[in-house]
């Protein structure tokens, strides 16, 4: 009887359930992406590392270490990596990049991809180099052409194309120039405070359990500061990584689909309408309520499981596009096979969110009467509300929920997402409401016919108006807040061109050096924007705890964080008196590990600068008057050192918070080997999109002048011709020193996100087309509606220009205000993330929200003109005998 | 006396499913100015479609149709829908009224199209002659049939047609609703000077007709004056 009864209008019901294909064609493609990923991580997880076990370090490995790491049989090899300049002597530029001095056959899995290909090994028997392909088009370079680093030139024996475990991005800001190990000492690059990576590569016998074994020596590597990483442990970061970003798509993909189901629910409403002189025959010949909802149940999932299904194959045809879409962000080839998981996956969500859309209309059908065979309206209006579709609600509630929950694996997570998408649908459609009953109360009755015409459409039977507010409102929203976020990314990046903001930094200045560059400055006659001295220094104790009794704390708490606090007050907000002399007393909970973990940089000054706020306690710079220190010290300077009150240092706000440190908190700093006790004096707000350099951790002056330091200049060049000019010069004259070009980073971090940004178009891309087809479908379900009424319009006399009128203006109010309610909720949404994920400001681009007002209306507008221009061009009979 | 309508060598065919259905064939026929005439056959005979091609509603295959002394043949839909605004009114068997505007907006709806002001009063008047002054503001769902039909009325004759075409106008009515809706359209259209041509199947109706037209497989077998 179901497939009997759907004979007529099955093509109508099938366009009805398209509008989900695309949503499930989306949902199948990321999820099958997801899974084949997975797969290619845990296939190429070897050839990424490159090593069995690779150990990382800002040292050389100690020697009980090395014995250590050398208990098993292995080979082994070294890499040496930092910063540096490299100098093109054909082209004569020169470019930041990242020098890996290479020892042994690493990589062990996999290769360095080479051209020529044997340029990958040969490179390591001589003076020669592997250049990063992007580095060899930019300054035009050729195989066998000459790059220097440091004091020492060499030949390039080839292109490096692909390196283990590094994507495009990752090489962008510094691509990456191998060298042979031996040769590292001639660049005269390493020297004192030079910020160095060391690797160790190992590869073991297959047999060896190298999880096993890199549990067994963690605690050694921890305690000498080095980290380690095995294949699993890849496997496991990059599942977490990449599972982060194809579960973000997912939940793009599923607002896709959700805003396919309100088309569903939309269609099945106004089939069922079709459907009622049908159905109360049925009824009439004894048909029972359950049969005819059963009827109409088994055809709608009839047809939402053909959509699924559809949609699955359409989704695998799609994720094979992905990896294309991708492939600058992934640092493996991922071979896009079929997922059957994520069809199953698809098919049963695709099945379920259609169902349980339609059910809400179809529900209506258990309360159709005979009486509609006699009499088309039968006064409904004093039935008691449905309680089944109270059930229905809640079931569409928790499986988003639910779906969610899978996604993100958090309910909190979940749960503010179900309910911002339930907010909103909520919102529209109360504004939906509101608008019909606005027009249909208060529209004003000696208005022209016209408009009173169009928006009498806004309030008609089977009119379309909640639908579509709902449907275009959602999709505004969706596509404003990406819009929006993706400006509010690239504001936080962007750094004015404008007014004095520097854009070249030079760093590793020696203090010998420091009078020299500026003498190069002035011959360029480039300014002085800011002139930083920089301390690495480590943290010895916090608040009378050293790194050793910190991990006991924690280890007796059982957590890292801070345990309770007597006075029930957040650990922000703790008291703490500046006066306290014994820090133990009243002691707050024990910094985190990674308090002691990491090599700290630090300035000195006597004033704040512009980008720097004090928003507690008092900022103590300009003093001499704290010549703070304790026992150790190795008497360098009068001041540096010296016992005598702690000296008042400024910390900011956040890092203090993570540090679990507030005013007048005790710490003591190692620097690089004499003890400074310190007390934190002031807390400062830093603006970090400034473009200067800013510190976490902020000494008064006349503290740490004599240790040893090294400096950061910023200038502001005009000119891309004189910033390549200065930075030859700075090469020439001081290897060590580093040049970022902030004009290029910003570039490629503006490329960066682009590639990001078009990732994310391209899956909003599937929410923007549902929502395009939901909206064709739906201004197709009411032509059905009103094709009768425009031709009897026609019939009476109307003109084309009156029907275009019409049409236009009930459109353009729908698109409008669906656009303005989606844009000011993507505005709030913007705004909330803006305050509680990117902690930034968030200031709309004005021009872009007006933009997409117009975008929306316009394709409203169009879209519904174009399904009315069968009526206008034909004679009124003749679309009567054709479309009715 | 004026001629208002002329049908001269009009035939329709339409094309579908690979033949040709020749619904009428060579039909000739004119109707003077007040004139009232019936058009009258069987099912399936091409009596609507004449009516249609008459009222300008569809272009005929060969042959021309005046109306008002203006040839319908070479107008674009705009002219068409310009000239029954202008001179034709409409009564439907199945009512055709808007179902977004109350009964007074229905009628007010052709005066509306040709964007003439201060037609509430004379859309009032044209209600209280059918006798529906009380159900001005009344949706058509919440009417009865013989209602709707009356307002069916009101409007045809709400912008002064000089022809008015009624397609089977007591089809959907029962015959008590139907003798008051058929009176109500006889007066209407005696008061106004209206010519008036029904399509029916209905020969009592027809029989209050000056003039009765039998048409048969596409073909006019008898046109009778009386």
């Amino acid at each position: 009887m179901a497939w009997r009864d759907s004979r007529h209008n099955r093509s109508r019901l099938f366009l009805f359930i398209s509008s989900i294909i695309l949503g499930i064609a989306a949902l199948v493609a990321t999820l099958s992406f997801g899974n084949n990923l997975r797969d290619a991580i845990d296939d190429q997880a070897k050839a990424l590392v490159g090593a069995d076990l690779v150990i990382r370090g800002n040292k050389y490995v100690p020697p009980p270490i090395r014995k250590l790491l050398d208990s098993l049989p292995n080979r082994h090899s070294e890499e040496c990596s930092f910063a540096s300049m490299v100098y093109f002597t054909k082209s004569q530029g020169t470019r930041l990049v990242q020098v890996r001095a290479l020892d042994g056959d690493y990589p062990f899995y996999g290769s360095l991809e080479t051209t020529p290909i044997s340029a990958g090994r040969s490179f390591r028997g001589g003076r020669q180099a592997l250049v990063d392909k992007t580095l060899m088009l930019q300054y035009g370079a050729q195989v066998g052409d000459s790059i220097k680093i440091g004091e020492c030139t060499f030949a390039i024996a080839g292109v490096l194309n692909k390196a283990p475990g590094r994507n495009e991005i990752s090489t962008t800001v510094a691509p990456p120039v191998y060298i042979p190990f031996q040769y590292l000492a001639k660049t005269r690059l390493l020297e004192k405070g030079s910020r160095v990576e060391y690797q160790l590569y190992y590869q073991y016998d297959p047999g060896a359990d190298m999880e096993k074994f890199a549990g067994t020596i963690r605690p050694r590597l921890e305690k000498s500061r080095l980290d380690e990483e095995t294949v699993e442990s890849r496997k496991k970061r990059m599942s977490r990584a990449f599972g982060d970003f194809t579960q973000f798509l997912t939940l793009i993909s599923f607002i896709a689909l959700l805003l396919g189901c309100i088309g569903v629910a939309s269609a099945v409403h106004i089939y069922i309408r079709e459907k009622i002189p049908a159905i109360a025959i049925l009824r009439c010949l004894g048909v029972k309520a359950r049969q005819a909802f059963l009827i109409y149940l088994i055809q709608v999932a009839g047809i939402g499981l053909i959509g699924s299904v559809i949609g699955s194959a359409l989704g695998l045809a799609v994720q094979q596009v992905l990896p294309a879409v991708l492939k600058d962000l992934l640092p493996l080839e991922a071979r896009m096979g079929i997922s059957w998981w994520a069809v199953g996956q698809g098919i049963t969500v695709g099945l379920i969110v259609s169902v349980l859309f339609a059910l809400l209309p179809l529900l209506s059908i258990r309360s159709i009467s005979p009486l509609y065979t006699l009499r088309l309206s039968v006064d409904n209006s004093r039935r008691a509300p449905d309680a089944l579709k109270g059930v229905v609600y809640a079931a569409i509630l928790f499986f988003i929920a639910l779906f969610s929950f899978r996604q993100m694996h958090s309910w909190d997570k979940a749960l503010v997402f179900t309910g911002s998408i339930f907010g909103a649908f909520v919102l529209l459609a109360a504004v939906g409401w509101l608008l019909m009953w606005v027009v249909r109360r208060l529209f004003p009755a000696s208005w022209n016919y016209l408009w009173r015409q169009g928006f009498a459409n806004l309030y008609r039977p089977n009119n379309q108006t909640l639908i579509l507010i709902i449907t275009i409102g959602l999709g505004t929203t969706f596509i404003g807040t990406l819009y929006f976020v993706r400006d509010m990314l690239i504001d936080r990046v962007t750094i004015s061109a404008a007014g004095n903001q520097g854009n070249m930094v030079l760093f590793d200045i020696q203090t010998d050096q420091q009078s020299a560059v500026l003498d190069l400055l002035k011959q360029n006659q480039l300014p002085v924007l800011q002139q930083t001295p920089i301390v690495t220094m480590r943290m010895a104790e916090i608040n009378g705890r050293t790194p050793e009794q910190a991990e006991r704390e924690r280890d007796s708490t059982g957590r890292a964080g801070v345990p309770p606090d007597r006075t029930g007050a957040p650990p922000d907000r703790r008291g703490s008196s500046p006066e306290r002399d014994d820090a133990s007393s009243n002691r707050p909970g024990p910094p985190p590990e990674r308090a002691f973990e990491s090599e700290l940089r630090v300035t000195y000054r006597d004033s704040l600068a512009a980008s720097e706020k004090i928003v507690a306690g008092k900022f103590g710079g300009g003093g001499n008057a704290h010549p703070g220190g304790s026992a150790g010290s190795s008497g360098a300077s009068p001041n540096f050192g010296s016992a005598g009150n702690p000296v008042p240092i400024s910390l900011e706000e956040e890092y203090a918070r993570r540090l679990h440190v507030t005013i007048g908190d005790r710490i003591v700093f190692n620097v690089q080997g004499v003890l400074i006790t310190t007390v934190v004096g002031s807390l400062r707000q830093v603006d970090w999109r400034r473009i200067q350099t800013n510190f976490r951790i902020l000494f008064p002056s006349g503290v740490l002048e004599s240790a040893p330091q090294f400096h950061v200049l910023v200038t502001r060049v005009p000119s891309p011709e004189v910033s390549a000019r200065f930075q030859q010069a700075v090469v020439r004259n001081f290897s060590n020193i580093s040049v970022i070009d902030l004009g290029l980073v910003l570039s490629v971090l503006d490329e960066i996100l682009d590639k990001i940004g078009f990732v994310i178009r391209f899956m909003a891309a599937f929410s923007m087309l549902t929502g395009l087809v939901v909206l064709i479908a739906s201004v197709l379900i009411s032509k059905y509606q009103r094709i009768q009424e425009a031709v009897l319009l026609r019939t009476l006399g109307a003109s084309r220009r009156q029907i275009l009128v019409i049409t236009a203006l009930e459109y353009f109010f729908l698109g409008a205000l669906a656009a303005a309610t989606g844009i000011l909720l993507s505005l709030a949404g913007s705004q909330a993330l803006a305050t509680f994920s990117f902690e930034s400001s968030f200031s709309p681009h004005w021009g872009l929200v007006a933009l997409l007002f117009v975008l929306v209306c316009g394709l409203t507008i169009l879209i519904g003109l174009y399904n009315s221009r069968s009526v206008l061009n034909k004679p009124p009979l003749e679309i009567l005998r054709s479309e009715v | 006396m004026e001629t208002i309508l002329t049908i001269r060598n009009v035939s329709k065919t339409y094309q579908g499913a690979g033949r040709s259905l020749n619904v009428l064939d060579n039909i000739n026929f004119s109707v003077e100015a007040g004139e009232t005439l019936a058009i009258v056959g069987p099912s399936g005979s091409g009596k609507t479609t004449l009516l249609g091609l008459s009222a300008g509603l569809d272009r005929s295959t060969t042959g021309t149709v005046e109306l008002n002394s203006i040839s319908l043949d070479g107008l674009n839909e705009d002219e068409r829908a310009s000239i029954r605004n202008r001179y034709v009114g409409f009564i439907f068997q199945n009512f055709q009224l808007l179902p977004t505007l109350t009964a007074l907006e229905n009628v007010m709806v052709p005066l509306e199209l040709r964007g003439e002001k201060n037609i509430r009063a004379r859309s009032k008047e044209l209600m209280d002659k059918v006798g529906l002054s009380d159900r001005l503001h009344h949706y058509p769902a919440q009417l009865s049939g013989g209602e709707q039909q009356r307002v069916s009325l009101a409007r045809a004759f709400s912008n002064n047609p000089r022809i008015l075409f009624a397609d089977e106008p007591t089809g959907n009515l029962d015959a008590e609703t139907s003798e008051k809706v058929v009176k109500l359209l006889f007066d209407l259209n005696r008061e106004a000077g209206t010519t008036l041509i029904i399509v029916t199947h209905n020969a009592e109706l027809a029989d209050r007709t000056q003039r009765i037209i039998r048409i048969k497989g596409g073909h006019i077998v008898a046109d009778e004056k009386r």
